[in-house]
């Protein structure tokens, strides 16, 4: 007779063998959210009862009605809506400068990784000049490049691409030699390698870094607009600072945590899309 | 001489700082030989297969392959690795057919559809069982696949000289013997020229028609100082009777013999023989000796 034992259920919550179902993942993913969201309200209710003309900690109702007039109404000094007028030129110059750099990076480094010629006269270049703090640069990107467009474009691009280059000239070097050789044996030239073997073979990675080096591009866009812009969402955020208007910079804020969110989201999706095996080749 | 040499070295010297590798290497290899190539570890196997493939240079010495000098990676020579010879981001067809796109398209391009060369690959597949698994990426297949898509994709360019290193090294016992015995009849099939390298002695024996043992363990007339630095030579060249495939053959009393006087003979430092007396038995088997390694 064999003893009638339980099946073994595994933990779905506590301790390092659980395994949390779906809907337990999405109720504790979401639960900071609201944690945080409660916690606020609470604040600033608290604080309203205190003093009602309190401006640090607006109430929900309070961001709404400042920004009703942002987002749908005209302006009626040039007929614009504020809000999606700022939004579309930082995300121009947001695009423009991540894109910029991210094709020369490709470019350069994966030159860098396969010609041994070329990375002995750039690398310790690029090295140098990715230890430049960007932000240090912006008065003389702005002396010389002027004030408009292509001065924040430029910091953008100054501040992203020393890094994605590194990363790209990292990758391609790791690739093992054997694949160089291999494509040579089977009748490949050297440009068909860099261009047809080795350039699939990074890319998924390098648009890891570039997913990442979003959040820098975003310090320097919002330090750019803050300095000398007249449109933009850091324009905007440290145009209100002035007038105490938390209830405009809150939803600024939260607006470009979204946006960065998705952009993230968006990229990983391509990424899996457009590179299957990618994933497979890292888990083994 | 013989005029159907594929490849023939010639006093082929090749050190690494102070350590000599390969010391006054002679060879001259037929066509349709399927050449193995094996000796105790750090003795200079890969290093030898590397300068046939272009991928280091001798210090001295001349590499001919097909009457040409071996330089750096060509079509001339095939080769597959023990891993990374398939391309992870191609799918199994993709990477059997990246011979015919590679050597025959511009990169710039997408590639084309070439009817004729996408059928052989097919037929190719087919012949090793792996039609199945034409839209898999390399990672989702098992060792033993990948090494049959990487000969699949080594052979559709249809190379002068097929180069292997420790091909089957990685794979379990089973499926070892199985590419064994699919590489023998792809070599009768196709008339290919292979030299192969391992470390597995017994393998060597099976599947080549003629064995090469490269060993660092014998003696010359250099004298033993240890200021004589010496590197490993081929001290043993033998034809191999290959007639029937069946893997029975291993375990017979004369090819466990046969084995045994090989490793002796190679493989053992307490057992080192003079240069004059290698069993060098093979009708294409050559050696030149420098006055110093062969005073008498």
């Amino acid at each position: 007779m064999t003893a009638n034992y339980k099946p073994v259920q595994p933990a779905r919550l506590f301790g390092v063998h659980a395994t949390p179902r779906n809907w337990h993942k999405l109720v504790l993913g979401l639960l900071p959210f609201i944690l945080i969201i409660a916690l606020y309200a609470y604040a600033s209710h608290a604080r309203k009862l205190d003093n009602p003309d309190d401006k640090l900690l607006p109430g929900f109702s309070q961001m709404v009605e400042a920004m009703q007039p942002l987002v749908m109404q005209p302006s009626p000094r040039n007929g614009q809506y504020v809000f999606w007028a700022d939004t579309l030129s930082s995300l121009t110059r947001l695009a423009l400068g991540c894109s910029l750099a991210f094709v020369a990076a490709l470019w350069l480094g994966l030159n860098m990784g396969a010609f041994r010629g070329l990375e002995a006269s750039a690398s310790p270049f690029i090295t140098f000049i990715s230890m430049i703090p960007p932000l240090a640069l912006l008065p003389m990107l702005f002396i010389t490049l002027g004030v408009d467009e292509v001065g924040k474009v430029a910091l953008i691009f100054i501040g992203t691409f020393p890094l994605m280059t590194r990363d790209v000239f990292i990758a391609t070097k790791a690739i093992p030699r054997e694949q160089l050789v291999k494509t040579l044996t089977l009748g490949g030239t050297q440009l068909a390698y860099l261009y047809r073997i080795a350039l699939p073979q990074i890319m998924p990675r390098a648009l890891d870094t570039f997913r990442l080096s979003l959040g820098a591009a975003w310090l320097f866009l919002i330090a750019a607009e803050a300095i000398a812009s007249t449109d933009g969402l850091g324009y905007r955020i440290f145009l209100v600072r002035r007038y105490l208007a938390m209830d405009i910079i809150i939803p600024y804020v939260a607006w470009i945590t979204l946006i960065g969110f998705l952009l993230d989201w968006a990229l990983r999706v391509l990424a899996r899309r457009l590179y299957p095996w990618y994933a497979g080749v890292n888990s083994k | 001489m013989n005029q159907n040499n594929k490849l023939s070295i010639e006093d082929v010297y090749k050190s690494y700082g102070n350590k000599l590798v390969l010391d006054n290497i002679d060879l001259k290899v037929a066509a349709g030989e399927l050449c193995t190539l094996v000796g105790p570890s750090g003795c200079g196997k890969s290093t030898l297969l590397r300068l046939l493939l272009g991928q280091e240079f001798a210090d001295a010495g001349s590499i001919i392959i097909d009457g040409a000098p071996a330089r750096h990676p060509d079509p001339h020579r095939g080769i597959v690795y023990q891993k990374y010879s398939l391309f992870p981001h191609m799918t199994v067809f993709d990477n059997v057919m990246a011979g015919s796109r590679l050597s025959k398209q511009a990169w710039y391009l997408p590639w084309k559809r070439d009817k004729d060369d996408e059928a052989f690959a097919i037929s190719m597949l087919e012949r090793l069982r792996l039609v199945d698994a034409m839209r898999k990426f390399p990672h989702e297949l098992s060792g033993g696949m990948q090494q049959r898509v990487a000969i699949a994709q080594a052979l559709m360019s249809k190379p002068p000289l097929l180069l292997m290193d420790e091909p089957f090294g990685a794979l379990d016992p089973d499926t070892r013997e199985q590419m064994q015995i699919y590489l023998m009849e792809l070599h009768e099939e196709h008339k290919l020229t292979i030299f192969f390298v391992t470390h597995d002695l017994d393998e060597a024996c099976y599947i080549g028609t003629r064995l090469l043992v490269l060993s660092q363990y014998y003696t010359d007339d250099r004298g033993e100082e240890p200021t004589v630095a010496r590197g490993a030579k081929i001290v043993g060249d033998y034809r191999l009777a290959r007639e029937a495939l069946p893997t029975t053959e291993k375990s017979s009393a004369y090819f466990k013999a046969f084995v045994e006087q090989v490793r002796a003979n190679g493989f053992s430092p307490n057992n080192r023989c003079h240069v004059r007396d290698f069993n060098l038995k093979h009708p294409h088997s050559f050696q030149t000796l420098t006055r110093e390694e062969n005073q008498f």
